[in-house]
């Protein structure tokens, strides 16, 4: 019987871009336990609603997250037009499809790429966002913003992508499918990325499905949750099936995002194809009176956006349950028993997203 | 730049960003901006620290992080906030739980504006930055007591 030591690590570690902290109990090199503790990157924005208008809440639901903040702020968006009754054009539907799927091809692009690093394959990392900057080029030029879009609204879309636009970024899909393929054979069949995720961190299903995890997370233990066959915005169009993975270790939760890459591909392809002329925003009039649920599917699984109205032109009450939080609990059960040294590898395996988590 | 004797490593730290900016910094080291071509690495440890940069606002849980990683980074060491959280505390400001940015904690001598930073700002508010450090590098050849070196310049 060894002694049991307990190791911090984090908030500020080499392998995390961001804050968490985990106390890891050792017996010799295994881990017994992992205590997490959060709140380094807590601002309470959710307050912020009380004191800005419903439109201009866009703004800040998008910096809930700098990653996926197109999703944040079309999720919001939509809770507020289901509140009002707002019919939103089909144009502006199909566009936040395509936005919301280059968004998640940049951050599984960045994860893979964080992920390698993690694993001390730096090539890997480099290469992985090398890719992204391609996606990065398309929303700036569509939207304005690298990273953080702005471009939704309540009723709709801010911009709209010109046809020839639209034509040059499918013609554009073609080649970097190719370079994708490249990351994706090396990261499904290299032995170095082999040997550090097979095995590792493994969540059996039950347990994912008991504890919650949601999006990738899940669907690398075989639960085939995913929000898009919900049908919101224009997935209910599209012909997709999600992407599940049965073994529940790293390298699932790996294969589940280098495979959603292509579906990712394909749904931007579909959507191109099919968008319809028209009208990209209604004019919104009135005040939200009544509640909602809204929810969708972000890179790293599901969100929900509660929003609660009264009738004036302030929000009473908005709730984000991001999906880092809901993976949390399957984290700590994933590092029961492993390694030390393998301790970055599953805590980037969930797709940490801290900024997201503690909003 | 020919007077840089050694390399300037800078180590990246998140204080209550939304990430935005993170990413930004890190795309400055990724191949289409690649710093790292110039020597500017990213280091997870303080002791080697030339350049420590921060993100995001301060709050009250962070506030002895950030204290504590600035206390251990040796001299001449210079301070980058990134973004306008950073500076203080961009649309975050009025939130209950953020207390400004930066420069509330540590002494702050260059600031990038930007939500969220472009790599281009980060990229110059270093570049301004390495000549702060050799500044600061030069006030310590100095004679003790003569000049205040932890005294910052503002952008």
């Amino acid at each position: 019987m060894s002694r049991k030591i307990v190791i911090p690590f984090g908030p500020q570690h080499p392998v995390l871009p961001e804050p968490i902290h985990l106390d890891l109990v050792l017996e010799d090199e295994t881990v017994v336990e992992a205590v997490p503790s959060i709140g380094y990157v807590h601002r309470g924005l959710e307050t912020l609603i009380t004191k800005r208008e419903y439109p201009e809440y866009v703004y800040i639901a998008e910096r809930t997250c700098g990653i996926c903040s197109f999703i944040h702020g079309m999720t919001y968006c939509q809770g507020i037009e289901q509140i009002m009754g707002v019919e939103v054009p089909d144009r502006a539907h199909y566009l936040r499809t395509i936005w919301s799927e280059y968004s998640r091809l940049h951050s599984h692009l960045l994860w893979l790429g964080l992920f390698a690093d993690g694993m001390g394959f730096e090539n890997l990392f480099m290469n992985c966002w090398r890719q992204r900057e391609t996606v990065l080029d398309v929303l700036e030029e569509t939207t304005g913003g690298r990273v953080i879009q702005g471009s939704c609204k309540v009723g709709g879309v801010r911009k709209d992508i010109p046809a020839a636009t639209l034509e040059r970024m499918l013609s554009d899909l073609d080649p970097f499918e190719i370079k994708l393929k490249e990351l994706a054979d090396i990261f499904l069949h290299d032995d170095s990325v082999i040997h550090r995720t097979k095995g590792v961190g493994i969540l059996p299903p039950d347990e994912a499905y008991a504890l919650g995890a949601v999006g990738p997370t899940g669907r690398g233990s075989g639960v085939a949750i995913d929000m898009r066959m919900t049908g919101y915005a224009a997935y209910g169009k599209l012909n997709f099936t999600p992407v599940v993975e049965n073994d529940g270790d790293c390298y699932s939760r790996c294969a589940v995002r280098v495979k959603e890459l292509f579906t990712s591909i394909d749904l931007i392809r579909q959507a191109i194809r099919q968008i319809p002329e028209g009208e990209t925003e209604v004019k919104v009039k009135g005040n939200p009176d009544g509640e909602y649920f809204s929810r969708s599917e972000q890179p790293r699984g599901e969100l929900v956006h509660y929003v609660k109205g009264n009738g004036t032109k302030h929000i009473v009450r908005s709730r984000i349950r991001t999906p880092t939080l809901t993976n949390i609990p399957p984290l700590v059960k994933m590092m029961q028993g492993c390694e030390l040294a393998d301790v970055p590898v599953i805590v980037l395996s969930i797709d940490p997203c801290i900024g997201c988590m503690e909003r | 730049m020919s007077y840089m004797k050694k390399s300037p490593w800078i180590m990246h730290y998140d204080a209550s960003s939304c990430n935005g900016c993170d990413i930004e910094v890190l795309a400055c080291l990724t191949p289409l901006y690649d710093v790292e071509r110039f020597g500017i690495i990213n280091t997870g440890n303080p002791k080697h620290t030339d350049i420590f940069v921060v993100t995001g606002g301060i709050n009250e849980q962070n506030r002895a992080v950030v204290k504590n990683i600035y206390d251990q980074i040796p001299e001449p060491k210079v301070v980058v906030a990134v973004g306008i959280c950073a500076t203080s505390g961009g649309v975050f400001r009025e939130c209950y739980n953020i207390m400004g940015g930066i420069d509330k904690i540590i002494p702050v001598d260059v600031y990038v504006p930007g939500c969220a930073a472009r790599p281009e700002s980060i990229i110059d508010g270093i570049v301004t930055a390495l000549g702060v450090l050799e500044k600061k590098r030069q006030l310590m050849k100095e004679p003790a007591g003569k000049t205040d070196v932890t005294g910052g310049e503002k952008k």
